[in-house]
Parts: structure tokens; C-alpha cells; sequence
């Protein structure tokens, strides 16, 4: 199998690298992490700006890019399809030929300005753990991606869908947790607050860098009740453990419809 | 080589193969024709195991498709639709083939009838959809199977180049490999074809040589009597 997908993705991704898309997203990152080197000077504050930008800007680029690729290639499937290929191959070479570029580009954009100033003081460790979990929000929202476009036959509901789940994960989610805390004021809220952390693969990402930054000022809700659990590298390794989760059970949902469907 | 029995497939509850019996034999060139939503189209990607029929058997050769991807290292598939990444190239598009079915050695005989060997090198996007179009068809014949299944292969073609395909089909047919096309120009049907399957509604109301075919609806073409079997449908 591995030796077919790797085929697959090798020329999936010649294809979006060439493309003007991957370009607008190395750059928009690149020229981000510049503006904020330049103003701020390379303290803990910058990388955690870039990272509630990144963090948000990731999934949803994500997400839309996804849902297009693979309703462009519909028809191309088909036709790699009809080679002597398993569905198994096909799926992952699609997959790893999407996210291979998209966690490329975003840790290119994401260093290179800290890279090109040899560190501007920022922390290794921490740009090391934006760029892990840049990758790791690209795996899980370009497997739900898919996902969607193999559930939604008509493009523009997919899209919708995409748009959807990201206003969901990066918008709606914050009022909810707002809202729980406002109703349940004066209860314990600890534990129903780490399960709602788990559930949003982006507040889990932007937990982890907070846990790593240690700017319990910076926290917020969800981000203080995990460093007060689990603390330290406890925190860090329960919430990778969780976004591992995030990329799995989606890629083998996927991986089941694909292997399912009629083309 | 080809065989189906009971073949059933529904979509969102449409009956879109209905019980269908066809047998396809090796060595000759078999038209599959009938009006829009017969189950040409399903038929076709059955075989090739992009639609999982609902019941029923199908086989290739004897052996069940869909079990296992390898029977389609035998099979040229040309698409009616030519849809390419768009950036990739012409030879990224042949290379990558190449790599998938692990040969070197191919037939690049129609690149280069079809004159475009200058064009591999540009990005399909900036390709025309004829040019595309060629470059779908000489991927089938690249690596010399012993089954085309070829969709509507002619449409997009300019005359000259649609008639050195129409050559190559039946110089493949002389060499002993089996054709299957499905063609809404009769006139190319009848140029080509030496059995006909007529399908309707997801059965094959008529499957059998040409002259048998000339025979019963006495008419002196193919293309005559295709329309007559047509035309006979929508009287019943």
C-alpha cells in the first residue's frame, strides 16, 4: 500500500505546491510573524500573537482548501481509480499529498522571520510547539475536510459545512464557554470545562502553548483549569494525546466513506 | 472475458441496473449504446470497481471484480470528462501512471499521432480541452492492456485526430484486445463495433453482433437500427 499512496501524494503535492494558493499562505504567515517582530521585539508576546493567529488562520484555510481539493480531484480519482490501485493508497496518497505542503508552508511562513533574525530571542522550544501544533491542527482539520466533501455531494453545501465546523471550533465555542460560566456561576466547573477544552481541537492547541508559555494572566478559562489539573508537562502531553485523537478518528471516518463510496 | 449476471444497482432508491445479464467477448470491439440514464455509465464503472453493484455478479476474466485492484493492471481506461490537477503537466499526468503500474516500457504511439508531444511539457491548465482530450486517450494506450473501456472516446475530438483513434481501436482489435466503448455517434458505432449491447432501464434489451442486429430490426446500417431499437423502446 504505502509505496502506491506515496506515488499518489508525491504528484498530489507537485500539484499544490505549484498553486498560487499554497504561495498566499506561506507569505500571509511569513509577513504576519514580520509585523510582529518588527513591533514588538521577539518576547514571549509576539510568538503568542502569531499563535492565536496561526492557530485560528490554520484550521480554516484548512478546512476550505481541503473541501475544494477534493472536489476538484473527483474526477481525477476516478480515473486513479481505475489503475490498478487500492482505495487504502488512494485515500492517503490524497491526504498526505494535501497536508505534506499545507504544514510545510505554515512552518516555513511561521520561523522564517524568527530564522532570518537567527532566534530575535523568541524561546526554540516554544516556536518548536507552534509549529507542532500548526501540524497537528492542519492533520486533523484536512481529515474532517475530507470528511465533509465525501459527505456532501453538492460542492457548495460542503463548503458551507467547512465554514461551518470553523465558526463552530473558533467562534460559537467561545460563547459557549462564556455562557456556561455565566449560568453555572459559583459551581464547580472544572471538570465539565476540560471536556469541552477537549472537544475543540483549536482551544486544545492554544492550551498547549499557553501550558508551554506559562502566562497563566493569558490563560483564559479553559486554559487555567488545565494548568490547575494537570499542570505542566502532564497538561502538555493529555492534550497532545487528545489532538492525536482529533486526527485519527476523522482520517478513518474518511477512510471508511472513500472506501464505501460510488464513484 | 467479461461476464454479468443479476447485476443490480440502485441510486437513493432509482433502480439504475435492473437484473442484467451481458456477456462481452475477448477479442472484438462491443458498442454499448441507449438513451441517457440506461446504466451505460454504471456498467462501465462497475467493471472498473468505482461503483460497488448491490447485488449480483460480475467478472473479469472469471475472477469476481472488486475483490482485488491488480485485474486492472489489464484494463485502459479513457474518461469521458478529461480532468487533470492543473498543475501538473502533461508528463507528470504519464509519469505518474507510469509509477503506479510499476512499467517503464510504454506505447507513446498516439502522442505522437496526436502530435502532441510539445504540449506534455506545458500545465493542463493552459491546455485546450481538445489537447486534454488527447492526452486522456493516449494515457489509455499507454500501457497496451488487454481490455479499453472507452467513454464516449471521439466527443472533443477534431475529425482528423477522432479518425486516428477510431484507426488505433481497430488496430488493437487486430493484435486480439477487447474494446469496450459507448458512443452516442452511431456513425462511429458503426464504424467500429462488431457486437452491439443496447441497454434500457438497466437491462440489455438487445446483445449481439451487428449483422444480427441489421437482421432483426431490417435495417441495412447500425446506425438504422440502433435508432430503430431507440425509437422501438419509446413506442413500448
Amino acid at each position: 500500500m504505502s509505496a502506491l499512496a506515496g506515488t499518489v501524494a508525491k504528484f498530489q503535492a507537485r500539484d499544490v505546491v505549484r498553486s498560487r494558493w499554497l504561495a498566499a499562505y506561506v507569505a500571509f504567515f511569513w509577513i504576519v510573524g514580520e509585523g510582529l517582530l518588527r513591533f514588538t521585539g521577539g518576547d514571549a508576546r509576539a510568538v503568542l500573537s502569531l499563535g492565536s493567529i496561526v492557530l485560528y488562520v490554520v484550521p480554516l484555510v484548512t478546512l476550505v482548501f481541503g473541501t475544494i481539493y477534493l472536489y476538484n480531484a473527483r474526477e481525477f480519482t476516478e480515473l486513479l481509480l481505475a489503475q490498478p490501485v487500492d482505495r487504502r493508497s488512494l485515500y492517503f496518497g490524497l491526504y498526505g499529498g494535501l497536508t505534506g505542503p499545507l504544514c510545510l508552508g505554515v512552518v516555513l511562513g511561521t520561523t522564517m522571520p524568527f530564522l532570518m533574525r537567527g532566534g530575535a530571542g523568541a524561546d526554540p522550544a516554544v516556536l518548536a510547539l507552534l509549529c507542532g501544533t500548526a501540524v497537528a491542527l492542519t492533520l486533523a482539520f484536512a481529515a474532517i475536510a475530507f470528511c465533509i466533501a465525501l459527505a456532501c455531494t453538492d460542492r457548495l453545501r460542503g463548503l458551507g459545512a467547512a465554514i461551518g465546523v470553523w465558526m463552530l471550533c473558533a467562534v460559537v465555542y467561545d460563547g459557549l464557554v462564556m455562557a456556561t460560566v455565566a449560568a453555572f456561576d459559583g459551581h464547580p466547573l472544572e471538570r465539565p470545562m476540560l471536556m469541552m477544552t477537549l472537544a475543540n481541537p483549536i482551544d486544545l492547541a492554544r492550551v498547549m502553548l499557553l501550558l508551554r508559555l506559562d502566562i497563566s494572566a493569558l490563560m483564559g478559562y479553559t486554559g487555567a483549569v488545565f494548568q490547575q489539573w494537570l499542570g505542566g508537562n502532564t497538561g502538555l502531553l493529555a492534550a497532545s494525546l487528545a489532538l492525536c485523537v482529533w486526527i485519527v478518528t476523522p482520517a478513518w471516518l474518511g477512510l471508511r466513506a472513500f472506501s464505501r463510496k460510488d464513484f | 472475458m467479461i461476464a454479468a449476471r443479476d447485476l443490480c444497482k440502485r441510486f437513493g432508491g432509482t433502480p439504475v441496473l435492473r437484473d442484467l445479464d451481458l456477456d462481452i467477448a475477448r477479442g472484438r470491439v462491443t458498442a454499448i449504446v441507449g438513451p441517457n440514464g440506461a446504466g451505460k455509465t454504471t456498467f462501465i464503472k462497475a467493471l472498473l470497481g468505482l461503483v460497488k453493484p448491490d447485488s449480483g455478479l460480475l467478472t473479469f476474466n472469471g475472477a469476481p471484480v472488486g475483490a482485488a485492484p491488480a485485474y486492472r493492471a489489464q484494463v485502459g481506461y479513457m474518461p469521458q470528462i478529461a480532468q487533470f490537477p492543473e498543475n501538473l503537466t502533461g508528463a507528470d499526468f504519464l509519469a505518474l501512471l507510469r509509477e503506479l503500474r510499476g512499467v517503464a516500457e510504454t506505447d507513446e504511439r498516439l502522442i505522437d499521432e496526436f502530435g502532441i508531444r510539445a504540449s506534455l511539457d506545458k500545465r493542463l491548465r493552459v491546455l485546450s480541452g481538445g489537447t486534454r482530450q488527447k492526452v486522456n486517450a493516449a494515457a489509455a494506450f499507454l500501457f497496451s492492456p488487454t481490455l479499453y473501456v472507452l467513454d464516449e472516446p471521439t466527443t472533443g475530438l477534431d475529425p482528423v485526430s477522432s479518425g486516428i483513434l477510431k484507426r488505433r481501436v481497430l488496430e488493437e482489435r487486430e493484435h486480439g484486445s477487447t474494446v469496450i466503448l459507448t458512443s452516442h455517434i452511431l456513425a462511429d458505432v458503426d464504424e467500429l463495433a462488431d457486437d452491439v449491447v443496447f441497454l434500457h432501464e438497466g437491462q440489455a434489451r438487445f446483445a449481439g453482433n451487428v449483422r444480427e442486429l441489421k437482421r432483426q430490426t431490417a435495417q441495412a446500417t447500425t446506425e438504422r437500427a440502433i435508432a430503430a431499437l431507440m425509437l422501438g423502446e419509446r413506442a413500448a
